[in-house]
């Protein structure tokens, strides 16, 4: 059962209103799991593993998932960009949909009927929180943790640790998972999960007939060439920084699909979280290279080739696809500037750090005094701020860079449906000529008077009718799918970017009062120069 | 055309330490710049337009005065290099941060060389200096008589005195601090512009994300593709703002420390130059001493002669030097701090007006439905 007593995160008040005292307490490695909430250190492999670790900055970051979401008005954000503030929202529509979900299963039913068996009891039971908090002090503050209640899982990805050695040697990342809900065996546990077994997850459920036209979201790509450099070693700071950037894309990866109602009730989402040993993924070919985009666009590819064009009878499929197109090019624009901008930040780090070393030298060599002292205490700040414009870089990096990354694949993904939906109708149209072609013959065999060739003819029309009948009506599924999935995409994208983008002025807030403390210790030191 | 200056002296008559250089014309490929000055006596100004040739004509009546005892110990206040209209990479480099912006930096180093000459009390009563800035017509463009010293640092012969041991512990001392100065002040100054440079280009690469933010906006009544419109424009705004204040910082950088670095590296080379000078004089006092020495009786007596003459000039050049020295002590400083704390003020305001639209922008989102 749930060995939550280990996990209990750090009590909320230090953990939310004074930043800085839980921060010490975070900055212990990712190794030991003593006593440490995994999710309060979803923040930790970014500022331990880039060596430039500032307790501001690990405070800054939400500490704990779960007391986000005691605040509703509270919009501080998870480290890995995938929005969490308005989770609320978010089950409360999953809750309906899970109601009208056709094909249902019995975790589904379980599951409604947990859902409405949790209005009764308090949810504290069911969280390892400081009971302080729990006590709801409204109606509506006990309505919204129900809802929460109903569907809750958190999952997260820590501790990446390099196995084996040389060429075989690959890196297992730690997947832990935190919920209610119970189709779960536990409240918490945790897996070892490689790279491939989270591509061979996607994989499992890309290729679900049930879960065409849902927007699935895709995994991190692949790379030979990140990976050869973490397998000769880890230490390096392109090596650290590349582990960093796939643990923290993994993370987001796995939130957005534990997200996303439907994938969530999947069981091969559930044995991903769950089971302790998974068989290796093989099938992952199709995802290397340039991996996920140039496998949706081959996809595409194939199907305008087919000769039957759609007619529209609702423009809206049309319109929105046009959009889609035309936004995953404006993200591309986006994303290539700010790559330059961040090279152009690393460079100025550098330049700093140069420039630092220079003023240190004069300083040395000045004989007077306080001049001298002066030009340290500048090649000091400068030092400092190299430190700054090192965090300045990697926060346009891992929020925006990789946000408009995980967003020109999502668009690939929703141009897969997309594609999806016409080879439905494709389907369905080529079964109806089929059929057609099958009346026509029974025609010809009425007239030639072949009974047995009749019956079996008659038999072909009844299962082709039949077939037409399926594949129309999954035409109209995914049809109602897609639309969904859109619909329910803008929401997300534009929480995410709202939700990143505070992340990033947090960041940017914080590091300008660092900057003024700078100026302002340095500026006496400069008018003592007489 | 003015006729060749008399070597006469006089007082100035301009507040020396408020001369300004108020701007700069481009005509084609010159460059004049106005110069204004404020009479000594009751109240009213000079303007004069002058180009760098005039400011060379300056100089090099400034290096020429050789009826002035010991003038070969004047640190003379160094002039910016020629500029260029359309500058090569080279003269770009040479430049450094005079070479930034719409020649703002430069006129300043102008200012302040003009600053320099008219407050230094062996050098502004030349009457060059008088007619450079009071002078409607331009000054003569003819050449100054060939004068002693001028690139006499750079003659390749002559640099092999260089490294020639003094008889007197302070030069001595002197000459190794100003070789250490010279070289880390030059360092500074060039990496200094690396940064500014820098910043530059991430102040135009936000530019960029700002403009192509606005290509996201999206038309249409959908509530959700107008949340996201309206993202986009507010995070176009924020960096619209961040490109703002980078460039703001740059300008800030080059037009108090960039200036100080550059004005600290190019005095240290005059007083390199300075301190050459005097070596080469020793050497030739050393010369004539042993000349003198080894002279046959017929020529003793001229050799002696020279011997004299080159001791009190030497005497003459060390004893200006030594003031020259303690002087240049006293302006390096003073001009290093004011460059230091305006540098510090104007970082920590615009630091702080960051902070607060940064903030002001974290409020519009957070608040944003």
């Amino acid at each position: 059962m749930a060995a939550s007593s280990d996990r209990s995160p750090p009590p909320f008040s230090s953990a939310a209103e004074q930043p800085e005292e839980a921060a010490p307490a975070d900055m212990a490695d990712g190794d030991s799991d003593e006593g440490e909430d995994i999710f309060v250190n979803n923040t930790n492999p970014v500022a331990v593993s880039r060596g430039v670790s500032q307790p501001e900055r690990v405070s800054e970051e939400p500490p704990d998932l779960f007391t986000e979401e005691e605040e509703a008005g509270n919009t501080n954000t998870k480290s890995n960009g995938v929005h969490s503030d308005d989770d609320n929202d978010l089950f409360a529509d999953a809750h309906v949909e899970l109601n009208t979900d056709k094909s249902g299963s019995s975790d589904r039913k379980e599951l409604s009927s947990s859902s409405s068996s949790s209005s009764g009891p308090l949810p504290s039971s069911s969280f390892t929180q400081n009971p302080a908090l729990v006590q709801p002090s409204s109606l509506e503050q006990l309505e919204e943790e129900e809802a929460k209640d109903s569907f809750d899982l958190d999952v997260a990805v820590t501790n990446p640790e390099k196995v084996g050695d040389g060429m075989n040697a690959y890196v297992a990342y730690k997947v832990s998972t935190r919920t209610s809900l119970a189709m779960f065996r536990n409240k918490t546990f945790s897996v070892r999960r490689r790279f491939s077994d989270f591509l061979g997850l996607y994989e499992k459920l890309s290729v679900k007939q049930s879960h065409h036209g849902c927007i699935i979201p895709p995994p991190p790509e692949k790379s030979v060439v990140g990976m050869t450099k973490v397998k000769v070693g880890m230490d390096d700071p392109s090596s650290v920084e590349f582990v960093e950037r796939r643990r923290a894309a993994l993370e987001r990866y796995l939130q957005r699909i534990v997200s996303h109602p439907s994938l969530l009730q999947d069981p091969d989402v559930r044995e991903f979280l769950e089971r302790e040993e998974l068989p290796r993924a093989v099938n992952t070919q199709a995802l290397s290279g340039a991996g996920f985009l140039k496998m949706i666009n081959k996809a595409s590819e194939a199907v305008n080739k087919m000769t039957i064009k759609m007619n529209e009878s609702d423009t809206w499929f049309e319109d929105r696809f046009q959009e889609v197109e035309n936004e995953e090019q404006q993200l591309r624009k986006l994303q290539a500037v700010v790559d330059s901008l961040v090279n152009h930040r690393k460079e100025l780090c550098g330049n700093t750090a140069v420039f630092a070393k220079s003023m240190a030298m004069l300083g040395n060599s000045e004989d007077n005094t306080a001049l001298s002292r002066a030009l340290s205490q500048l090649a000091e700040v400068e030092d400092k701020m190299e430190q700054l414009h090192q965090e300045q870089a990697a926060s346009d990096f891992f929020i925006f860079a990789e946000l408009l990354g995980d967003y020109i694949r999502l668009l690939g993904a929703v141009r897969g449906c997309f594609d999806q939906r016409t080879r439905a109708w494709q389907r369905w149209q080529e079964a109806q000529s089929t059929l057609q072609k099958k009346r026509e013959s029974e025609a010809k065999l009425l007239w030639a008077n072949k009974p047995e060739k009749l019956q079996q003819a008659k038999e072909e029309i009844a299962d082709w009718e039949a077939r037409v009948t399926q594949y129309e009506r999954d035409f109209d599924r995914i049809g109602m799918t897609v639309r969904k999935e859109v619909l329910r995409f803008e929401k997300e994208k534009a929480k995410d970017f709202k939700s990143q983008i505070i992340r990033y002025l947090e960041a940017m807030v914080q590091s300008q009062q660092r900057l003024i403390k700078f100026w302002e210790a340095f500026l006496p030191e400069a008018k003592a120069i007489a | 055309m003015m006729e060749e200056v008399q070597e006469v002296r006089s007082a100035l008559s301009v507040h020396g330490h408020d001369i300004k250089v108020t701007d700069v014309l481009r005509d084609g490929d010159a460059l004049t710049f106005v110069i204004v000055s404020q009479k000594l006596s009751g109240t009213g100004e000079y303007h004069v337009d002058r180009t760098y040739d005039d400011f060379e004509w300056l100089q090099q009546h400034l290096f020429s005065q050789e009826d002035v005892p010991g003038i070969q110990g004047v640190i003379f206040p160094p002039i910016p290099a020629k500029p260029q209209v359309n500058a090569s990479a080279k003269v770009l480099k040479q430049l450094g941060f005079l070479g930034l912006g719409e020649w703002q930096p430069y006129c300043k180093a102008l200012e302040t060389f003009l600053r320099q000459v008219a407050s230094h009390s062996m050098l502004e009563k030349n009457k060059a200096v008088e007619i450079f800035l009071t002078s409607t017509d331009p000054p003569g463009r003819q050449r100054a008589r060939k004068n002693i010293f001028n690139r006499l640092s750079q003659a390749v012969e002559e640099k092999r005195k260089e490294g020639h041991k003094d008889v007197d512990e302070f030069f001595q001392a002197a000459r190794d601090q100003n070789l250490n100065l010279t070289g880390h002040s030059k360092n500074a100054a060039e990496r200094f512009l690396d940064v500014v440079l820098t910043e530059q280009k991430i102040a135009v690469a936000c530019g960029h994300f700002s403009a192509a933010l606005h290509l996201c906006v999206e038309a249409g009544e959908d509530p959700d593709k107008q949340a996201f419109s309206r993202i986009c424009v507010k995070l176009s705004e924020v960096f619209e703002s961040m490109k703002k204040n980078m460039t703001s910082t740059a300008a800030n950088d080059v037009s108090t420390l960039g200036l100080g670095l550059d004005l600290e590296s190019r005095y240290q080379e005059a007083e390199k130059e300075m301190l050459f000078r005097r070596t080469c004089k020793l050497v030739e006092l050393e010369t004539a001493r042993r000349n003198a020495e080894k002279a046959k009786p017929v020529k003793k007596t001229a050799m002696e002669e020279v011997k004299k003459a080159a001791e009190t000039e030497f005497d003459q050049i060390c004893g200006v030097a030594k003031q020259e020295i303690a002087r240049f002590e006293g302006v390096r400083v003073e001009i290093l701090q004011q460059a230091l704390v305006q540098w510090c003020e104007q970082q920590l305001l615009t630091a702080k007006e960051s902070a607060d639209q940064f903030n002001q922008y974290l409020q519009a989102f957070r608040g944003m439905a």
